[in-house]
């Protein structure tokens, strides 16, 4: 028996991924999110196509793992510069992945206003609840209660605001077609969020408006939990603020099959 | 043809297709008008949230090969800054209007030149220079918005076209240059358009590497702005050869200066324009020049002090210089600026006031 016919390649590399080791903490789920991205890109044949915006925070040097092509936004701007390459290059396929202090503290405005216009771009959200990058800050999306080294004794309400559930904001926007909460924290999530990003791919290649998937992801090293603890942190407690499940959907989708 | 559309125009038959703006007077009749203007050519034109989204879009079609403009004033390209520096570090081409207001804060509406080391010294962050030029006039606007955009392109970087609120509104006729098809304009190698047949591009202005990579990047953007300033430099000058007083102005400024100087040279005072169009890089060996023989320099400005710093960098001792600046709101007449030209000729000091060096 030749290698050939003994072997099988079952799992390999995505050819959206570089083959590069990543910076992420262990347990972080910034390395799922990129592998399902990428994933996404290959099944669907859009990794040559693609252009893509990451975030200031973590993912600043995504970059360096995704193997399409990429451009640098300012911290929160990133929809503001995929909405202005996509009206240059309307057969490109653009995506954006955003951290929540990217994507829901200092972009918010330009968050709504390219949800609002309808921009057919498809947005990854990475809602980790905590500023990762800058060393464990509050985030917009820090839970009441979450310990934050800017909210020592845990988020008041009072005190600091109520965390933002920026996903349901926009599913108000009449331009958004598909919205869906998913988090990397089981199999059964993490072939979930994998449906959901490839359906918000499809929104931006069927012209229907602006789609985004959130994805609750653990940050063990600023959380100060193990990776197994963090992963039931989501599953026990953040999914209390941040339910899982479609927030809006008008693709029609489902209706057509 | 108001300014503000002559600028639009001009835009639009140096092949700009791409607009991305955010309202604020006294420019808006530049948006207004492109917002028509482009849909007619298959263009795209953004009504954006806010200047610094808009400034944002710009960004991202420069790196999709558009050509693409903004437009603002002064507290509007405050905000605009950070994008600014971002594609001066991305090297992204782009051109940025500012019709100049009143400032600080809020100010007025009405014309002023006070944005000039905003504009000619960064105003954003990090080591980074933006060429600008300095209009005076409708038809020097139209010339010099396709200047901007070649500019851009050829040096892949951010460009500043600097009016005031009164040149945006004023009507003279204008000669444009002839149209120019996006298609025939040269192509950029660079752009990001998906990776097909090639590997995947990044264009980023974070630069972590412990190797100096920054130290190298910024060596090799002060590399291409001492090429631009060996370059571009622009000026005009008007009665200088028997000249025994310079007086220096760009902008709207210089159009109030040539008028008082008209009347002066009616009196039998020898007295000269030196107008500098291009702000940065400054024309320094120029002017260094035009100071020479005991002349006198005499710098009028629509602010309280700002281009004086530069032609102090310029003629240093080599000459009196003299200054004479009315702030953001006032629009002095050439008879007022003829005043100060008398009184620099003579050095009393009773217009204006001598510069010490």
């Amino acid at each position: 028996m030749n290698a050939e016919v003994a072997y099988k390649k079952v799992f390999g590399r995505p050819e959206s991924l570089k083959p590069n080791p990543t910076h992420y903490c262990p347990g972080c789920g910034h390395s799922i999110a990129h592998r399902l991205v990428a994933e996404c890109l290959d099944e669907m044949g859009l990794r040559e196509k693609t252009i893509g915006v990451p975030p200031v925070g973590c993912a600043v040097l995504a970059y360096n793992y995704f193997n399409f092509d990429m451009v640098e936004a300012p911290h929160g701007r990133a929809l503001a510069v995929a909405t202005g390459v996509k009206r240059v290059r309307p057969d490109s396929f653009v995506l954006t992945y955003q951290g929540d202090g990217d994507l829901a503290a200092i972009g918010t405005a330009e968050t709504i206003h390219a949800a609002n216009r309808g921009e057919r771009i498809s947005t990854i959200f990475i809602n980790n609840a905590i500023y990762g990058m800058t060393g464990g800050q509050m985030a917009p999306t820090t839970l009441l209660g979450q310990h934050a080294t800017t909210a020592p004794g845990g988020r008041d309400a009072r005190l600091h605001g109520r965390p933002i559930d920026i996903s349901a904001m926009i599913a108000l926007c009449e331009g958004v077609v598909y919205v869906e909460r998913c988090a990397l924290t089981s199999f059964k999530y993490i072939r979930r969020a994998k449906k959901a990003i490839k359906k918000a791919y499809q929104c931006q290649l069927d012209d229907l408006g602006f789609s985004l998937v959130e994805l609750l992801s653990p940050c063990p090293t600023n959380w100060k939990l193990s990776a197994a603890d963090a992963w039931n942190w989501i599953n026990n407690e953040m999914v209390k603020t941040y339910p899982l499940g479609v927030i809006k959907d008008t693709t029609g989708y489902e209706d057509k099959k | 043809m108001p300014g503000s559309h002559v600028v639009g125009e001009a835009a639009v038959r140096a092949g700009c297709r791409y607009y991305f703006g955010y309202p604020i007077t006294p420019q808006n009749e530049l948006p207004e008008y492109l917002s028509g203007r482009l849909l007619q050519v298959g263009g795209t034109f953004i009504q954006a949230e806010s200047e610094i989204a808009s400034i944002n879009m710009v960004l991202g079609a420069s790196v999709a090969g558009g050509r693409v403009m903004t437009s603002s004033s002064s507290p509007g390209i405050a905000l605009k800054q950070e994008g600014i520096s971002y594609m001066a570090g991305q090297e992204l081409p782009a051109v940025v209007v500012n019709m100049m207001r009143g400032g600080p804060g809020l100010g007025n509406i009405a014309p002023s030149a006070a944005d000039y080391f905003q504009a000619t010294r960064g105003g954003g962050h990090g080591d980074y220079r933006t060429p600008v030029l300095a209009p005076a006039g409708c038809q020097e606007l139209a010339e010099l918005t396709f200047v901007a955009f070649d500019l851009a392109d050829a040096y892949r970087t951010p460009v500043m076209i600097l009016g005031d609120g009164l040149m945006g509104q004023v009507m003279e006729p204008v000669v444009f240059p002839d149209f120019i098809d996006p298609k025939d304009l040269p192509k950029k190698d660079w752009i990001l358009d998906g990776c097909k047949g090639r590997e995947a591009r990044a264009i980023y202005s974070m630069l972590l590497g412990q190797k100096g990579e920054l130290y190298y990047h910024n060596v090799h953007l002060q590399e291409k702005y001492d090429q631009i300033t060996a370059k571009e430099q622009r000026w005009e000058t008007k009665y200088t050869d028997d000249a025994e007083l310079i007086a220096v102005a760009y902008g709207t400024a210089a159009r109030i200066a040539e008028s008082a100087i008209e009347d002066l040279r009616q009196e039998g005072m020898a007295a000269g324009l030196f107008r500098p169009i291009t702000l940065w890089p400054y024309p320094k060996a120029t002017l260094r020049d035009l100071a020479r023989d005991g002349r006198k320099v005499a710098v009028f400005e629509l602010s309280l002090g700002q281009m004086v710093e530069d032609v102090v960098l310029s003629v240093g001792e080599r000459a009196e210089i003299y200054f004479y600046g009315i702030p953001g709101g006032l629009i002095p007449t050439p008879a007022e600026v003829a005043e100060f030209l008398r009184s620099a000729a003579k050095g009393d000091e009773k217009v204006g006031r001598r510069i010490e060096v």
